[in-house]
């Protein structure tokens, strides 16, 4: 029991949350998601953020050319993300915050592949203290 | 003549290329151990090996100890022109933050981080290696190193300014190194949140080998310049000692890559050009 309750509380200490370090929030409308089905045309690999392009199609069935980003490829890869995760064609769907001045320009959440495996985004922390 | 030698072999001889002995030593536990047994006792005198603080390092609102959060026990004893300098960063995490775009932290334009900031920013697995004369400390963050002397030296008294200062070391205790820093160019920041210093700071770094397994670390701000007291940073900071064959990753600040970045997302973001 006692062990029990040890988890519970240390659960309550551990966090998780979108990590930028580089680049902040400052731009982002954290009041909103999105999730779209996309078409991924870009997979880049780099510091200080690796980020995804893809196109997906609005309400008025307007296609619109998305850029999102993640953290950098040391936090990617400790989420199990890798260089091969995305490649221009795959069919996914992607959920993410978008800016607040309306460009397609967002953060990623999770990206989940046709066959169902979800990419995660979010980096945990033990405690509140590092929450961005 | 030979410790002359010797000074003059481990100088000339590549930080990357040492392979101290006890840089190799493995997490151990004590003989018959299981899961649940506690690892065996620190080694004496030996910082060394390959140290992972795990997400904690990485430090977004600056320092663990102290982030820039505006909760009153976090803020930092200024001096009148120690705010003023901070009110003229412009960081890009934190309660002060600006839009991708806006920002001024050196950082961006892949200036070197410098000491203490190494510690306080995307301070990742880091690997220490010990010589007769000196201390190396490998970061994995633009994969920078530094020297620390343990030869006795003093810090210089007019040191010509440097990205990552000059450092000394003693033996506080068997299991206790403590690191001095002066002469840190002051246009590097303290930390992710802009936080300013001087010509006049001086850096202490304690790192303290718990048990084999375990380095924590603590790191002190003192510049009478810009703080009116001296302010914990890093408050045992905990790291955990891996394999002596674990790869460290490869993170790089490349100038290319930020700048692509700024094309196809930061300034975008920031109302600054198309995407």
């Amino acid at each position: 029991m006692k062990n029990k309750l040890l988890t519970i509380f240390f659960g309550l200490l551990t966090v998780s949350v979108p990590l930028f370090a580089h680049h902040g929030a400052a731009a982002y409308d954290t009041s909103k998601k999105i999730t779209v089905k996309a078409t991924v045309t870009e997979w880049v690999w780099s510091n200080p953020h690796c980020f995804l392009k893809f196109d997906a199609k609005d309400e008025k069935g307007n296609v619109v050319h998305w850029a999102t980003e993640t953290s950098n490829p040391s936090d990617m890869v400790n989420l199990g993300w890798s260089n091969q995760s995305f490649k221009p064609g795959d069919e996914v769907t992607v959920t993410f915050t978008p800016v607040k001045n309306n460009v397609p320009v967002g953060r990623i959440d999770q990206v989940v592949l046709a066959n169902g495996q979800i990419f995660k985004a979010r980096v945990v922390f033990k405690s509140a203290d590092s929450t961005p | 003549m030979l410790k002359f030698l010797l000074a003059w072999t481990i100088a000339l001889v590549p930080p990357m290329m040492l392979t101290s002995a006890r840089a190799q030593t493995a997490p151990r536990q004590q003989a018959g151990a299981g899961e649940n047994q506690k690892p065996a006792p620190a080694p004496r005198h030996d910082i060394s090996g390959i140290w992972d603080p795990g997400n904690e390092g990485i430090q977004p609102l600056g320092p663990r100890a102290m982030p820039e959060d505006g909760k009153p026990e976090h803020q930092v004893p200024y001096t009148p022109l120690g705010l003023e300098t901070l009110n003229s960063h412009k960081p890009s995490n934190g309660i002060r933050s600006v839009l991708p775009a806006d920002t001024n932290d050196p950082v961006v334009l892949c200036d070197p981080q410098g000491i203490p900031r190494e510690d306080l920013y995307e301070l990742r697995t880091t690997q220490i290696l010990q010589t007769p004369l000196s201390v190396y400390v490998l970061y994995e963050f633009d994969r920078i190193w530094r020297v620390i002397w343990t030869d006795g030296r003093d810090l210089p008294k007019d040191p010509e300014p440097r990205w990552f200062g000059y450092s000394v070391g003693k033996w506080e205790d068997d299991y206790t190194f403590v690191v001095q820093t002066s002469g840190t160019d002051d246009r590097t920041w303290v930390d992710r949140a802009g936080r300013p210093h001087s010509g006049d700071l001086r850096v202490e770094e304690k790192f303290h080998r718990v048990d084999h397994d375990t380095l924590e670390l603590t790191v002190t701000i003192n510049d009478p310049k810009m703080y009116t007291k001296p302010w914990v940073a890093l408050d045992k900071l905990h790291f955990t000692l891996k394999p002596p064959n674990f790869d460290v990753r490869e993170m790089m600040c490349s100038p290319s890559e930020f700048a692509e970045y700024n094309k196809i997302i930061g300034k975008p973001a920031s109302g600054q050009g198309p995407q």
